[in-house]
């Protein structure tokens, strides 16, 4: 298995473990190496063992190593000591057991916050609290006779009714439980995905995709209005490679995988994906698919989109997987684009054929100081116009240099103190920086040493003509390393009354340091108008270039003291921030996802009169636009009504599925003229639906020609070849529109044609 | 902020002003050298270094949309890019100001003397200024002063300077360069010129506006224009000119507005109206700021910013009807909000009062004038005006120093007041009086009515919407509430070339003169009716008399255009025509007021008649020949004066 194609094994080896140590230092250490790498059968109904789990980092019952109410492992958190220092506890990363002597003043002075103000969180998950499930008998009775596991614990169920938003962490913390699953199932491979969403199409049941959990856009969330019993489809137990094949560079790989017991394992193979998002330690292979995710190294590796070679989807009409996995296709839209992106709306992905590279032989972190943020990105732009982007190239702002800066850890001996005397006092002092307009760029190069070493040079180079200086490989890896700790980072702000978000965002070049500069004023006066006490930190950093522009990433925090209701204040400054990038010409989301920002949504709705909101609503099926179709003049400025899918359907590790259901995808097109191959994760791109909603017909019986004519206008491309009148005696029901394998690129097996009805009639 | 909504309230004597402050006070007591030689270290926006005038040019010719329009310009007209980039830097040179402070502190020295032997006071509300100041190192600033006499932007910049304030660039007409040494030391000392009319010239109109902008989103400087265009020459204001507040504004809507600041800490782009007024009886000049008002606040809600994402920022487009609206709608109620603010003298009372009875043929007593101020005083207070009546001296001294210092346009004798018409005969007492022709005894009684009206324009916005009312009463056939309605309906859209009126707040303005005349015990106002009181006749008499000229005037120009209006009457040849006819009612003693030879009353009237669709201008033998719809313009007439209901104009407008 291990890849001898060209140079030796073992060195590759080495390579690969050297690679591990340096990027993913932090990641866990596999219990044991037995090769997981393997073609692998769907696993036996009955391994009610936790077998499966091998060798994989994320076991069945997940408290047993993480935290309920808050960010990864249990053993893992920062806590301010006694001495007035802070730690690092647990031994999984590379900062754990270190002392940062500069953190807690940062703290203090940033928020103006005091250790001795605490809001500590709850510490024990108080089962009782939790209200008791409410099962579908006959679902849970089927469910049985598959073998599938399931659970209706307390905790498990707990453990997968939130993201890590800060309105579902929050309550958490004071101990308050919402709603949550009633079943949790944990399929072992694509046959079980199957066999479940049959079932809960069958008993009308609702389906929440549960993958890594890491999700930020309370795609997690139960909804409230829901009666039926919820069921958390927990994709974390298919987790294996199924193949790896060398010839084309690609792996099959189960959708449930997180990031880095996949990197780990074909690092044993001597490949790598090169995905590597922040959340990597948890976050899943299936909702990366799902949310559009990007990796920091996708200069080298590129974006998700660009990664997957095939990807297979149930969904409750069917399966839906291209029938070949060649690099490109011209027949019609791709596929692809609407699976990427749905957030679970369309369907639960399952595997993915993805792209592999073997691991590179060298790696070098970097960084540059820049006199001023505007500098900085000029830089940036140049360097993206020469197309030289290292694998990574990220800026950050003075503040969030700054904050680097307080998670140095003690320095180890004198003389290295010495050292960074000298470095400020040159950069500085002979340089004439300003140390508080100064920012950094951190750098990650990838590739052959010669390469590398060359391609360094070229990027320094064009630093230089921005008044960048080389600042040290030191500076750089720190920058990387704060991605990483920031969530836990949050933990220690929430117990200390600071609240913290992070969003971001893409936006044009020429529009880059507007969004930065007033998204962060906004943020500042948003706070000073809704009575916060303190100022805010409202920091950003750019941190993916592109040919025509570029991905911002803010976060933004502030000591709540005083504050009545902090998350609502929270939640208007967040939306004031997403309203001004809007403004600005930024997207909603770069890579995040859309999830259920429906305010937002309604933003990017009303501004898309060009596209014509009929169109979309017949497109995306879920925008049912009352009084909008057909032949109305559409509102000049008026919103559209957005509900959110009565039947929402479907998973991937972020969405619910539920049962009974007709595709629908929520309507996310962005008004921004963002570039192609241009990153954009809010929601999938609005390409057709195969079958047509009430809201076509309006609410009336249509005649087949006039549906079929309309689909075929809006399908276009694709081959109508039929259109199925409703059943006998359901005379209210739109027609279903088949979409026969149109032209050769997609095979769509529609197992279950059934036809669809809505309960909800449209007027 | 404050004002932005602040001229829908419903009580205007609840506006609290600010206290003044004597500038030349100081003046008189200290040296004028040293103080033109004083230490001027001015706020600037976020801390900014000063940019100088060639560094601005340079950011101007360099700038994305000014390259943009020159490739534009330079395919269209085929010339060649040396050429038109020359041009370009001409027009720039010819335009941009050139701002020192050696001409500042000159201009501050002889500024000195002229303002203190001319006034005795110049009263400016510090408060005001301690506003601006503030809001300045936070928001780039743009000042908007009425104008109303040549002095305006000099005196603008002179304070700025007495205050430390960051000294504006002003937006000039180029008949100020025209005057060779003056036009530059405007220049020295802050002015920019602009091209009075440039139609379609794309490069000026590019370089113009990337100009400014510059300037106005980099907060190098507070921009100051004025509004209403050119001075007015009649006192009143005049209907806001949008292109400049349109350029202004831009920025903020492009989210551009903080480009290249060092250190941001907010990214609101204020603009701050500041209001002057003068007193032209050459005793005081009161200066008032008022509240600033933030772009922010006025568009909030009504644009939708992200419409500019889909095109480049610099390719030059139409602004589209959601900001035009809202730039006119700005533009009005930042006039409204000057007007409020315009300090009114009791002089300014008293030359409505002699106007009315002059025009009644009366020759009041002192004393009879005093009790009518008095009343007036009391009137215009409740209606909200910013009346300067000194009130610890009794009225009588207040009427008597007021006259004395008016002498040339009134005439007292033997304990009566009444306007000085002989002026032409006073002015040469030592030539035997000589024959004089009865139209020029009328013409130079018409340079005194005339001369007295434009000091009653300044008052005129406090009684407008009463007086719209009144007059509605006047002419509507009955004291129903909707026939009123209709008919001041009516009034306000006929004469909204002529007053500041605000597109679309017919109701609102209804409903304000309704709660003040009310409120004045004027009127009783029912669901159903209208109905004057017992006490209310003295009130609604006098603010039907102060519209009456204007009504009268229209009519006028109304029977000019169905009597003796010729196929071939061109828009040239209008005013000249107009005003032979009118000579001629008056000589006639057809017409009483003389104030109707007020040329910008007749293109006013013009105006609102093409407005409304009963003159057109067709393109005839000559260009600009005007199509006079006699039917509809009858109409007009007739329902101005009352011999028509409301109803039948309206019909006959659509």
């Amino acid at each position: 298995m291990a890849a001898n194609g060209s140079g030796g094994g073992s060195d590759r080896q080495r390579v690969a473990q050297q690679r591990l140590r340096i990027i993913a230092g932090h990641l866990r250490r596999p219990a044991d190496e037995d090769s997981a790498v393997r073609a692998a059968e769907c696993k036996a109904p009955q391994s009610e063992s936790d077998a499966s789990a091998e060798g994989k980092t994320v076991p069945r019952r997940r408290q047993e190593i993480m935290k309920w109410n808050g960010w990864g492992y249990n053993d893992t958190k920062f806590i301010f000591n006694k001495k007035g220092q802070t730690e690092f506890t647990g031994k999984r990363y590379r900062l754990s057991g270190m002392i940062l002597p500069g953190l807690q003043d940062w703290f203090e002075n940033t928020f103006g916050a005091s250790v001795h103000h605490k809001s500590p969180a709850t510490n024990i998950l108080n089962s009782s609290a939790v209200q008791p499930p409410n099962l579908n008998e006959a679902f849970v009775e089927e469910l049985k006779s598959t073998g599938v596991p399931f659970s209706h614990d307390a905790e498990d169920r707990v453990f997968r009714a939130n993201g890590h938003c800060l309105h579902e962490i929050f309550p958490l913390r004071e101990g308050k439980i919402g709603r949550v699953p009633d079943t949790v199932v944990w399929p072992n491979c694509h046959n079980d995905v199957v066999k479940i969403v049959e079932l809960a199409c069958k008993h009308n049941v609702c389906l929440i995709p549960f993958g890594g959990g890491t999700s930020v856009s309370s795609a997690l969330e139960c909804p409230l209005e829901e009666t039926r019993s919820i069921v958390s489809l927990d994709t974390s137990q298919m987790n294996r490679i199924l193949w790896i094949d060398e010839k084309n560079l690609t792996a099959h790989v189960e959708a449930g995988i997180i990031g880095q017991d996949l990197e780990r394992l074909l690092n044993e193979s001597g490949y790598c994906t090169g995905h590597e998002p922040d959340s990597m330690e948890f976050s899943s292979l299936g909702g990366w698919v799902a949310t559009r995710a990007s990796g920091m190294k996708k200069n080298v590796y590129g974006n998700i989109e660009d990664l997957v070679v095939h990807i297979k989807m149930v969904t409750p009409q069917g399966v839906i997987e291209k029938s070949c996995q060649g690099p490109r296709m011209s027949t019609g839209p791709d596929i692809h684009h609407f699976i990427l992106g749905s957030e679970g709306t369309l369907g639960l992905v399952t595997e993915v054929t993805m792209k592999i590279r073997p691991v590179p032989a060298y790696q070098k972190y970097g960084s540059v100081v820049f006199p001023d943020f505007e500098q900085g990105v000029a830089c940036l732009r140049e360097v993206a116009r020469q197309r030289c982007a290292p694998a990574s190239i990220r800026l950050m702002d003075n503040k969030q240099f700054q904050f680097g800066h307080a998670l140095k850890p003690q320095g180890s001996s004198m003389f290295t103190s010495f050292l960074d005397g000298l470095k400020k006092f040159y950069i500085t002092k002979f340089k004439g920086f300003d140390p508080n307009r100064l920012c950094v760029a951190t750098l990650l190069f990838e590739g052959d040493r010669e390469k590398v070493l060359q391609h360094e040079k070229q990027v320094y180079d064009i630093a230089a003509k921005f008044g960048g200086l080389a600042a040290g490989e030191d500076n750089g890896q720190r920058g990387y390393m704060l991605t990483f700790v920031i969530a836990y980072l949050r933990d220690l702000g929430l117990d200390y009354y600071v609240i913290a978000e992070s969003f971001e965002t893409s936006v044009p070049w020429d529009r880059v340091l507007d969004v930065c500069r007033n998204v962060k004023a906004r943020i500042v006066r948003e706070c000073k108008e809704r009575g916060v006490q303190f100022s805010p930190l409202s920091t950003c950093r750019v941190t993916q270039t592109y040919d025509a522009g570029a991905c911002v990433y803010f976060y933004f925090a502030f000591n709540y003291r005083g504050l009545s209701d902090p998350i609502h204040t929270f939640e208007q400054v967040e939306h004031a921030a997403r309203e001004e990038i809007l403004a600005n010409g930024g997207s909603l989301s770069h890579h995040h996802g859309g999830g259920d920002r429906f305010k937002i949504k309604r933003l990017l709705i009303k501004r898309r009169r060009r596209v014509g909101v009929n169109d979309a609503a017949v497109i995306t099926g879920c925008i049912l636009t009352s009084k909008r179709w057909p032949g109305h003049p559409e509102p000049r400025g008026e919103e559209v009504i957005l509900r959110s899918p009565r039947h929402v359907l479907t998973a991937s590790p972020s969405r619910k599925l539920m049962g009974e259901s007709s595709i629908y995808q929520p309507c996310t097109s962005s008004a921004n003229t963002l570039p192609r191959p241009y990153h954009r994760s809010a929601g999938p791109l609005p390409y057709p639906v195969f079958h047509v909603p009430t809201s076509i017909c309006q609410g009336k019986p249509l005649r087949l020609r006039t549906a079929c004519h309309r689909v075929k206008l809006i399908l276009g491309l694709y081959n109508v070849s039929s259109v199925l009148g409703p059943p006998l005696g359901a005379r209210h029901c739109p027609p279903t529109v088949w979409l026969h394998r149109a032209p050769t690129s997609l095979s769509l097996y529609l197992h279950r044609g059934h036809c669809t009805q809505e309960t909800e009639n449209m007027t | 902020m404050a004002s932005t909504s602040g001229y829908s309230h419903r009580d205007p004597m609840l506006k609290k002003r600010d206290e003044f402050e004597d500038l030349l006070e100081e003046r008189r007591n200290s040296s004028d050298l040293r103080y033109a030689f004083r230490c001027y270290s001015p706020v600037l926006y976020k801390a900014l270094s000063p940019c100088t005038a060639s560094s601005l040019k340079n950011m101007v010719l360099r700038s994305d949309q000014l390259r943009f329009v020159m490739s534009q310009v330079c395919q269209e007209t085929g010339r060649a890019v040396v050429d038109i980039q020359e041009e370009a830097s001409a027009i720039l040179e010819e335009m941009a100001h050139n701002l020192q402070l050696s001409t500042v502190r000159f201009f501050a020295f002889t500024l000195c003397k002229v303002f203190k032997t001319l006034f005795r006071s110049i009263c400016v509300n510090e408060e005001g200024i301690q506003r601006l100041q503030q809001v300045i190192q936070e928001h780039p600033v743009v000042l908007l002063p009425s104008h109303r006499s040549y002095m305006d932007f000099l005196l603008m910049s002179y304070i700025m300077y007495t205050y430390d304030v960051a000294l504006p660039v002003i937006a000039a007409g180029m008949d100020f360069m025209g005057m060779k040494f003056v036009g530059e030391m405007l220049r020295m000392s802050g002015a920019f010129f602009i091209r009075r009319s440039f139609g379609a010239d794309k490069l000026y109109w590019a370089i113009f506006s990337e100009y400014v902008k510059t300037i106005v989103k980099n907060g190098f400087a507070p921009v100051e224009f004025f509004l209403e265009g050119t001075r007015s020459r009649t006192s009143k204001s005049l209907t806001p000119k949008l292109g400049l507040l349109n350029i202004v504004m831009d920025p903020f809507f492009k989210g551009k507005e903080l480009l290249g600041v060092p250190k941001p800490k907010e990214s609101t782009s204020g603009l701050i109206k500041a209001r002057k007024v003068l007193s032209e009886d050459y005793g005081s000049i009161h200066v008032y700021f008022g509240e600033p008002v933030s772009v922010r606040s006025l568009s909030q809600g009504k644009i939708d910013r992200s419409q500019f994402n889909l095109l480049p920022r610099h390719i030059p487009r139409r602004p589209s009807e959601e900001i035009s609206n809202l730039v006119n709608d700005s533009a009005y109620r930042l006039v409204r909000a000057q007007e409020e603010n315009m300090v009114l003298m009791p002089w300014v009372l008293l030359a409505s009062l002699l106007l009315q009875s002059h025009h009644q043929n009366q020759v009041t007593a002192l004393d009879e004038l005093t009790e009518q101020a008095v009343w007036l005083r009391d009137l215009s207070r409740q209606y909200g005006a910013f009346l300067h009546w000194p009130d610890h001296v009794p009225p009588s001294e207040v009427v008597s120093s007021s006259l004395s210092l008016h002498r040339g346009l009134v005439k007292i004798s033997e304990g009566r007041v009444q306007l000085a018409l002989d002026q032409a005969e006073q002015s040469d007492p030592g030539e035997p009086p000589r024959a004089v022709t009865p139209e020029e005894e009328l013409l130079s009684q018409a340079v005194t009515v005339l001369s007295c009206a434009s000091y009653r324009n300044q008052a005129l916005h406090i009684f407008l919407r009463p007086a719209l009312l009144a007059s509605a009463l006047h002419t509507a056939s009955s004291n129903n509430k909707q026939e009123v309605f209709n008919s001041f309906s009516f009034l306000r859209n006929m004469f909204s070339n002529e007053f500041i009126l605000c597109p679309g707040a017919t109701v609102q303005d209804f409903e304000d003169a309704c709660f003040l005349l009310v409120k004045t015990g004027a009127l009783q106002v029912s669901q159903q009716e209208v109905v004057v009181t017992e006490t209310g006749h003295r009130t609604l008499a006098f603010l039907t008399s102060m519209l009456d000229p204007f009504l009268q005037g229209y009519q006028v120009v109304c029977r000019f255009l169905c009597e003796e209006a010729t196929e071939a009457l061109t828009e040239k040849q209008f005013v000249p025509a107009v005003r032979t006819f009118i000579l001629k009612l008056l000589l006639a003693g057809r017409l009483r007021y003389t104030e109707v030879l007020s040329s910008d009353l007749q293109k006013n009237s013009l105006a609102a008649l093409m407005r409304l669709g009963a003159v057109r201008k067709i393109k005839g033998a000559e260009p600009g020949t005007l199509k006079v719809n006699k039917v509809m313009v009858n109409s007009l007439e007739d329902t101005l004066g009352g011999k028509l209901p409301t109803q039948k104009a309206a019909v006959a407008r659509l």
